[in-house]
């Protein structure tokens, strides 16, 4: 059946080979539990690698979020067992304030670096674009390692914050100074953000590493005949997600030398006049502007949301052509949408920045730029649409996650234009309204982009199927929890429902929503216990899924579905195919499909 | 399950083909590869068609020029943010380190240098190869050296860099100075690594791409500075 044997071992052909002093490297080791699982230098299995410590912080990061909901759900409530677990940061049964900020913080941070960047762009960019662009492996297979040895030494960092005295960063995930500059502003400043900073700073190497590669693999080891116009969408979204990543992690990078300066030797590029009520003192720091660090911050913060967001897209865009069995709809207007998303992602940072003092004039500017976004947005949901369109539907688990996708897209996308004017932004700013917006339209759509690219290409994963009918149970309950969790938000944060509050029964305005908050955080815990669900599909499929049987269970026409079931090092055994037309022939000339490897007939149409 | 008969033909017999393949067999292949990797170099960024005629560029190289760019950007967001935080208020004026015209000069001769050993390299003139990369490296810390003359120097007439009561306008000096001569001792690292290897009698080195590769982060650097030192001079104007 598989080839594994034949290839392991000394089917380490990097693409350096041919070039690397002229020589070449024998390999006569033996492939071990170590070297194949463990320092593995194939993008495959790196990918999984990726995947599956994401896996493990989703289940950190989510119980965290189940725990927090409590609090905001029941805050009346004591639960016995939360202090067996939790100790002195839920004394009597209930999570003590410095504990929810903690578990706020470090659920973001978390989510947005550790599960939907790391994991989502970290697990696919890494298993499709060797597969997807006809190469051996990436350009550097040697970084390629570095970068997942990078992210899990930022992993365990992280984790290690959670267990000092003083408990992680609680100053929010997007750690605005005072509160990130100041050991004594928080308990969580103390320890937990120097560990934080360390985690963040081994992150961003670790991405910088995986970002050169994905970049130089996508443009110099295409198959012959892949030009840059027959790409599947994936590896373009993967691509743009790679140079948005490479121009602003280093930014975010520099606004933390200066905060750990700040921190650590006495300077003020961040704080100025501060007073600090725990330790009764007046600090020295004069003239620094903590808005600064907010420039830095989301001149990162902004393109990171579409570095989560973009390989979602591209995944949903391949698994609505496949599985709608017709070519996507304007193929070029989606790498021109692409293109623009990329380059204004680079130009709206302030509108998270309308209520610091920003001048109007400037302000306005942004609004415009910000809602320009929308122009793109709205193309790429008008090609999903056309694509699903009259076409002949198979409702695959990832199918339908795809189409989840869309759909949380469009709604999260529409409260975007609304904190996109400023003039409502004022009144938004830093409500529920912010945090509905943001969880739809990033949170859940690319974790359900995420679903679909896992339910999708499992099969050449691990040469199984993962449970059908579990599947469908997992999307539909994740669906409806998710817009039942995440709507009424919205009317919390237009009734002025301030985000990270620990205790809102305390305000007369907004007793209101003490039944909603109950009701939120109870669908909250079902759809998390629907996860679980998953990772028992994951994870049994792995040892008794249904086996695969063809080369080509859903009839694609990507190379990666021409690799053996179980593709060795090296992807190909022999030469890798060559490229004769772009990745969505689907129903041409009565045909279902046409894979990219076949040439063009004399007689074709064109499209 | 939803392959049509066809299309699963083609392939697995290509499958089939292959299970017995021995090792010798394989070998051939990776030199057939490498002959395709060759080709593929050829299909240039971004070009829609492959257009063999345009120069190739090595991948390691490309890799450079890629981590250069987030080099820059990341002293872009250093000097903007000093552009930023100079518009706001307790802002201290102060003139740079007359020195600094020395480590221009030291650095830039050092580039010369650098230009010269990769010139001699490629003429296979290694004695001269060694002693210019040599030069380079000790110029390259004779640089780091004047930079930090220049900072005892500001201190010494009262400009505190860092700690209780330094001015942020003084700081950012320090760490974007201090950011780039850190850049600069990582070349200095990189050609500490070629003189070693230039001396190692294992194995021959023919290809110039290392070299190539290390000059061209020395002139990055070199240039990274000379933008450096035009900005802070003007713009603290
Ligand atoms: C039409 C498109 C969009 C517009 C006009 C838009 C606009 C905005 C604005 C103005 C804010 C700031 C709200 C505030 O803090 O007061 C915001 C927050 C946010 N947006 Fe969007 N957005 C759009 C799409 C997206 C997409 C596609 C993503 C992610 C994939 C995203 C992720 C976020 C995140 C994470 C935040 C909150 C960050 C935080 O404060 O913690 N947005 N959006
Ligand atoms: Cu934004």
């Amino acid at each position: 059946m598989s080839n594994d044997a034949v290839l392991h071992g000394d089917a380490v052909v990097l693409p350096h080979s041919g070039v690397h002093h002229g020589e070449h490297h024998e390999h006569h080791h033996h492939e071990t539990f170590i070297t194949k699982y463990v320092f593995s230098q194939d993008h495959k299995m790196i990918a999984k690698q990726f995947l599956i410590t994401g896996m493990v912080w989703a289940v950190i990061g989510g119980l965290m979020s189940v725990l927090f909901r409590l609090q905001l759900g029941y805050p009346d409530a004591t639960f016995p067992w939360l202090e067996d677990i939790l100790g002195k940061w839920a004394k009597g049964g209930r999570i003590s304030a410095e504990a929810y900020y903690a578990l706020v913080t470090t659920h973001g941070t978390v989510l947005v670096f550790f599960v939907l960047t790391a994991g989502l762009s970290g697990t696919f960019a890494n298993f499709l674009i060797p597969l997807q662009v006809g190469a051996r492996d990436m350009a550097s297979p040697m970084m390629n390692m570095l970068s997942y040895w990078f992210f899990l030494a930022a992993s365990v960092v992280m984790l290690s914050s959670i267990f000092v005295e003083t408990g992680p960063f609680s100053g929010g995930w997007t750690a605005y100074p005072p509160l990130s500059a100041l050991g004594d502003a928080s308990p969580g400043s103390k320890t937990g953000m120097d560990l934080w900073l360390t985690s963040m700073a081994l992150f961003v190497v670790s991405q910088l590493l995986a970002g050169i590669n994905y970049i130089s693999t996508v443009l110099n080891l295409r198959t012959k005949g892949m030009s840059m116009t027959r790409l599947p969408l994936t590896i373009w979204a993967l691509f743009f997600t790679a140079v948005l990543g490479l121009l602003s992690f280093p930014v975010l990078f520099s606004g933390f030398i200066l905060l750990i300066f700040d921190r650590n030797f006495g300077t003020s590029f961040y704080l100025s006049d501060i007073f600090i009520a725990s330790t009764n003192k007046a600090l020295p720091n004069e003239g620094g502007s903590a808005i600064l660090y907010q420039h830095l911050f989301w001149f990162l913060g902004h393109p990171e949301v579409y570095i989560i967001l973009l390989p979602a897209m591209g995944m949903v865009s391949e698994i609505l052509s496949t599985n709608a069995r017709k070519p996507i709809f304007g193929y070029m207007a989606m790498i021109g949408s692409l293109f623009a998303i990329a380059i204004l992602a680079f130009l709206v940072w302030a509108h998270h920045m309308f209520v610091t003092g920003l001048n109007p004039f400037l302000g306005s500017i942004f609004v415009l730029l910000t809602l320009l976004i929308a122009v793109p947005s709205a193309i790429k949901v008008f090609n999903w649409l056309t694509t699903l369109w009259r076409g002949n539907i198979r409702f695959t688990p990832g199918m339908l996650f795809a189409i989840g996708f869309v759909s949380l897209f469009i709604s999260g996308g529409l409260t975007g234009i609304w904190l996109g004017n400023s003039a409502l932004d004022i009144h938004l700013h830093d409500t529920y309204f912010v945090i509905a917006h943001f969880h739809i339209v990033m949170g859940v759509a690319s974790m359900f982009g995420m679903f679909a690219g896992i339910y999708h290409w499992y099969p050449k994963m691990y040469g199984r199927y993962m449970n059908n009918t579990l599947g469908y149970i997992h999307f539909w309950l994740t669906m409806i929890g998710a817009y039942l969790i995440f709507w009424p938000m919205h009317y919390e944060g237009l009734a002025g429902m301030p985000r990270r509050y620990y205790d809102y029964s305390v305000w007369e305005s907004f007793k209101q929503f003490a039944e909603l908050n109950k009701f939120i955080s109870t669908v909250v815990i079902i759809v998390f216990a629907v996860q679980l669900l998953f990772l028992f599909n994951f994870f049994y499929s792995i040892f008794k899924g249904r086996k695969v049987t063809t080369l080509n269970p859903w009839g694609s026409t990507t190379l990666e579905w021409t690799t053996p079931i179980h593709p060795g090092h090296g992807n190909w055994v022999g030469e890798i195919p060559e490229v004769h037309r772009w990745a969505y022939d689907y129903g041409k000339d009565g045909q279902e499909f046409i894979p990219q490897t076949q040439p063009v007939g004399e007689h074709e149409s064109h499209h | 399950m939803f392959g049509s008969g066809k299309e699963v033909d083609t392939q697995s017999s290509a499958r089939s083909n292959l299970r017995f393949r021995t090792r010798k067999t394989y070998n051939l292949q990776r030199t057939k590869y490498n002959v395709q990797l060759r080709k593929n170099l050829n299909v240039m960024i971004m070009s829609t068609v492959t257009s063999p005629e345009r120069k190739r560029i090595h991948p390691h190289k490309f890799t450079m020029w890629l981590a250069l760019g987030s080099i820059i950007m990341m002293f872009a967001a250093l000097t903007s943010a000093y552009i930023v935080k100079k518009e706001q208020s307790n802002w201290l004026l102060f003139p740079l380190p007359k020195i600094f015209w020395y480590s221009t000069l030291v650095i830039l001769f050092s580039s010369l240098t650098m230009f010269l050993s990769a010139k001699a390299f490629k003429a296979r003139d290694m004695v001269k190869y060694r002693t210019l990369i040599t030069l380079t490296a000790v110029l390259g810390i004779l640089f780091g050296a004047l930079q930090w003359t220049g900072f005892t120097d500001l201190q010494l007439h009262g400009v505190k860099i860092f700690g209780v009561g330094s001015n942020a306008s003084a700081s950012f000096l320090g760490i974007i100075v201090g950011l780039h001569v850190v850049h600069v001792l990582g070349g200095v690292i990189a050609l500490l690594v070629l003189f070693f290897r230039a001396f190692s009698n294992k194995q021959k080195i023919y290809s110039p791409v290392p070299v190539e590769i290390v000059s061209t982060y020395w002139h990055f650097v070199d240039i990274l500075w000379i933008y450096l030192f035009i900005f802070l001079s003007f713009v603290n104007r």
